[in-house]
């Protein structure tokens, strides 16, 4: 099989892989590299557990190929704590309950990071709609929604 | 000072692990296992001719290919009827992988594995299975008509069926001043977790044992299964839940086909094996629910008053019956919710389609019995022009009534008797809640700018906490750490905290020394499950009785050592003490030492245990009889019947006059679960429960069409609500403790469902001005709606 060799920065730290050019961003992130916290929800761009940050940019991780990103800058979920500081989207989805389960949790702090940097947080209907490619079966929107709501407000 | 921790909103302990990735589901475990996949029919009723697995034998990196041929006596068995009853006639269920005919869209035919998954996929591709297609039964209507059955042997497709009655329902109707007949339709939906399926086997052939982790709402019902299929000894299998990313009645089913593959597939290739559900294989492979067709007949006073309601309904059970007939068996006997019937008579047949089987999903049955009850109460009221609350309020089962015995049977074969509950009051809040009296002012105003409103409300009660039973162990360590465990699992309802904060109360511990495990049957080998809201109630219960056993023997042990009595101990941030006399103490950690009497000496503190330290009794024994060592209690709570919890919820809608799209104003929510333990997580239980209520009433539907295909196997069709249709909910707490278990509480796990479709076809109705006699209802069914009764209007 064909493997092509690709650099990522993940979290910080620079990974030279090998890889099946087929392999998904996740499946890289999961598999080769170890990094759980990006989920697989749905494998096909419709529920938003696999979103990762790229170059600042929310992506979902599972359909796009990691071989596409060569060089790139990839933010998930285990790199956002200083240590045991929170990241105040962490904080945040504590201090309003915005989870059960958990699974879709670390989609929804990546995507909402990225909402943040768009500056498309600034009404609660705002948020609703570009949150809306994150799902959450638990269905703790409305603490989600205003965990979100706290760290904007703060900013 | 320890805090009373019991009933307060304290913050979830699982979540920053959760929050920081470090979540261990299934498919995060085992990254060096291989990997199965499955080869499943397209086809929704066909016959397995030729299974062809060549063209897969030279992919790189497969190591197996099974089909039914393949598999050894036992596991070539059907697999278990999970809850036999005596109206099932007709129970049937699956085999592991296909023997020879398929019933379902989706059912397993091969299983592959590989050294990843990529791998396994691409064998998999290469299998050829050769299918004569028979005619599919899809839907009740052909099911019921039955020129085609799904299994050659059922005759009528019909599974079960039943009746249950109080007085005489027919008579009742028939002498009563009014009568109302008219029928009701609830579509399929489905529990879809975001994490689906997942199993991972580790077969340790030196110790002959097996450790599986499955994504389950029952390890202990999976590991009976396991073990009774694989032909191993209980002790030898260990299945544990890891973090299981929602279940919401789904994971109670067991074992799956793939619960029991794995594992074998593990044993006898001798190397780990996982398989992870991919979101195809959820919709069509994975359990569905709902789905019935009702006929509603009832009598009734000037008042509004009912005096006779007889219900006859079609369940759509699918191809199989594995988790028997609890989902129309719980329609049947919630469907009175808080209303007395002096006449009730409900029948139901449960049918079999070429579709995928129906068990709970949460709210189990009820949201259908709720939709049925509900809608014949606003049916009433309209037909008398009477406030629709004001009928209800004359038809309930009031606070003096109670324990008020339903006559029927419930899914634990036990009475159904509600133990608790104050309708009026709920209802009272309720209206006060929503402003029920001055909506028609806003239902003007908003007309006045062209916009329609409407109200609906909803009312249901619910059993929960059904049994048999759940174990609790709680165990002081020397080092002060408090392990407790209990053997059913967690899917996100915050067992870690509510059961810390139980334990913290009951024994005068800080929470922090509390840590708990749920779902581990290396922990706790007894245990049902997690499903019928029904944790709290049971392992909270079990878990509170072992932490009062514990808190007593710590008192006793402690009041030896002290010479002091002990009913003037107190136990206090971790410490035994006298009260009013605090230099009289022992840290709890001190008396786990002392609890033990030892040989041996560990540690520094240990010395105090060991047979030369302390003076002693000579003429007795270091144990007195009766006791056991340690400083740890393992208790059982097994109730004699379900409690019942209710709620009440309102909502106002907005529909669009040109799109028909409805749109959710507002959401309150009365509810009443007893005591309760945590209101942040019982609020965010509401939460959930009323998204997926919303999610049923406006949005989610499996759309199978006439050849048994589902049309909408994907989130991108299948419609779960985003966080654009959820809205913010409005919730009120009446607190009714049930009598029944030593906590005072009742289940909160499904509440929020149950009434939704109700609710919002009420105000829907309200606002369109027609009856709604179906769920759910998309913009285009509302569309559809308003021209027939445009049409009936104009002729």
């Amino acid at each position: 099989m064909t493997r092509t060799e690709i650099t990522l920065s993940v979290n910080g730290c620079q990974h030279t892989l090998a890889l099946d050019p087929r392999v998904t961003l996740l499946d890289a992130l999961r598999e080769v590299i170890g990094l759980t916290g990006a989920k697989k929800g749905c494998d096909r761009g419709e529920c938003g557990t696999c979103t990762v940050l790229v170059d600042g940019r929310r992506v979902y991780a599972c359909l796009t190929l990691a071989v596409m990103h060569d060089g790139a800058t990839v933010t998930t979920v285990e790199g956002l704590a200083d240590g045991t500081d929170l990241h105040p989207l962490q904080q945040a989805f504590i201090s309003r309950d915005a989870l059960q389960c958990g699974f879709c949790t670390p989609g929804q702090i990546l995507s909402a990071i990225g909402l943040l940097a768009e500056g498309r947080a600034t009404s609660e209907q705002e948020i609703r709609e570009f949150m809306s490619g994150n799902l959450c079966r638990c269905g703790a929107y409305p603490n989600i929604v205003a965990a979100i709501r706290d760290v904007a407000g703060a900013q | 000072m320890t805090t009373q921790l019991f009933g307060q909103p304290v913050e979830r302990r699982e979540d920053p692990r959760l929050l920081r990735g470090e979540g261990r589901y299934v498919d995060d475990l085992g990254r060096s296992a291989a990997a199965a996949a499955f080869v499943r029919s397209p086809h929704a009723h066909a016959r397995v001719l030729d299974v062809d697995v060549t063209g897969a034998l030279n992919v790189d990196g497969l190591l197996a290919v099974y089909t039914f041929e393949d598999l050894p006596e036992r596991v070539a068995q059907p697999l278990p009827l999970l809850i036999p009853h005596p109206a099932l006639t007709h129970p049937r269920t699956q085999y592991a992988l296909a023997r020879d005919e398929i019933n379902h869209v989706g059912e397993a035919v091969v299983m592959v594995v590989a050294t990843d998954r990529y791998r396994a996929e691409d064998a998999a591709e290469r299998v050829a299975v050769t299918y004569e297609p028979l005619a599919p039964v899809v839907g009740l209507e052909q099911s019921e008509a039955a020129r085609t059955l799904v299994h050659a042997d059922v005759p009528g497709n019909r599974g079960a069926h039943m009746v249950q009655q109080v007085g005489d329902a027919p008579a009742a109707i028939a002498a009563a001043p009014h009568r109302l007949d008219f029928r009701l339709d609830i579509e399929r939906s489905a529990s879809t977790p975001l994490e689906g399926r997942g199993v991972y086997a580790r077969w340790d052939a030196q110790d002959d044992s097996l450790r599986v982790y499955s994504s389950t709402q029952t390890p202990t019902g999976v590991r009976a299964a396991i073990a009774a299929i694989l032909e191993l000894a209980d002790a030898k299998v260990e299945v544990i839940a890891p973090d299981v990313g929602g279940g919401f009645g789904v994971k109670i089913m067991h074992p799956w086909p793939e619960e029991i593959l794995v594992p074998w597939a593990a044993r006898t290739l001798g190397r780990e094996v996982k398989w992870t559900e991919d979101r195809r294989e959820h919709f069509v492979a994975a359990n569905h629910e709902r789905a019935q067709e009702q006929h509603v007949s009832v009598g009734f006073d000037d008042e509004g008053r009912i005096l006779g309601l007889d219900v006859t309904f079609l369940h759509d059970h699918g191809a199989y019956t594995p988790y028997g007939i609890i989902v129309p068996i719980i329609t049947s006997t919630q469907l009175p919710g808080p209303y007395r019937l002096p006449a009730y008579r409900v029948e139901f047949s449960s049918l079999y389609t070429n579709t995928v089987a129906v068990t709970p999903y949460r709210g189990a049955g009820r949201p259908q019995g709720v939709f049925a009850m509900e809608r014949t109460v606003d049916r009433i009221a309209a037909h008398l022009g009477l406030d629709r609350t004001e009928v209800r309020a004359r038809n309930f089962v009031l606070p003096d009534e109670m324990p008020y015995d339903l006559g029927l049977i419930f899914q634990d074969g036990r009475p159904a008797i509600y133990d608790s509950g104050d309708f009026p009051e709920s209802l009272r809040m309720l209206k006060e809640l929503i402003d029920w009296d001055g909506f028609t002012a806003v239902r003007a105003a908003a007309a006045a700018e062209g916009r329609r409103l409407g109200i609906g409300l909803g009312c249901y009660v619910e059993g929960t906490g059904v049994g048999p039973y759940e174990g609790g162990h709680v165990h002081v360590e020397t080092n002060g750490r408090v392990m407790v465990s209990t053997g059913l699992s967690t899917q996100g309802q915050g067992h870690e905290t509510v059961f810390a904060q139980i334990v913290a109360t009951e024994l005068g511990v800080p929470m922090a020394d509390v840590h708990v495990t749920t779902g581990d049957t290396r922990r706790f080998g007894y245990a049902v499950g997690t499903f019928a809201s029904r944790a709290a109630v049971m392992s909270g219960n079990a878990i509170a009785l072992a932490a009062r056993s514990v808190r007593a023997k710590a008192v006793k042990v402690a009041a030896d050592a002290l010479e002091a009595n002990p009913d003037d101990m107190e136990i206090v941030d971790g410490v035994v003490r006298v009260k009013g006399s605090p230099a009289d103490a022992i840290p709890l950690r001190q008396v786990a030492v002392l609890s033990n009497p030892l040989r041996y000496s560990f540690s520094e503190e240990a010395k105090a245990a060991t047979q030369f330290a302390a003076p002693a009794d000579p003429d007795e024994p270091p144990i007195p009889r009766g006791e056991a060592p340690g400083l740890e209690s393992r208790d059982y709570y097994s109730p004699i019947r379900s409690t019942f919890a209710n709620g009440m919820h309102a909502v106002i809608v907005e529909v669009d006059p040109d799109t028909a799209e409805v749109k959710v104003l507002r959401y309150a929510v009365v509810h009443d679960c007893g005591n309760l333990i945590n209101p942040r997580i019982v609020e965010g239980q509401i939460h959930g429960g009323v998204a997926q209520g919303v999610a049923g009433a406006l949005y989610e539907r499996m759309a199978y069409d006439e050849h048994g295909q589902l049309l909408n196997a994907s989130f991108m069709d299948f419609l779960m609500p985003y966080a654009t249709e959820v809205p913010r909910i409005e919730t009120a707490h009446l607190q009714t403790p049930s009598p029944l278990n030593p906590l005072g509480i009742k289940g909160a796990g499904e509440a929020g469902v149950i009434p939704g479709a109700a609710a919002i076809a009420a105000a829907i109705e309200d606002a369109e001005g027609y009856p709604i006699m179906r769920m759910p209802l998309s913009p285009d069914d509302l569309f559809r709606l308003r021209r027939e009764h445009a049409e009936e209007a104009a002729s």
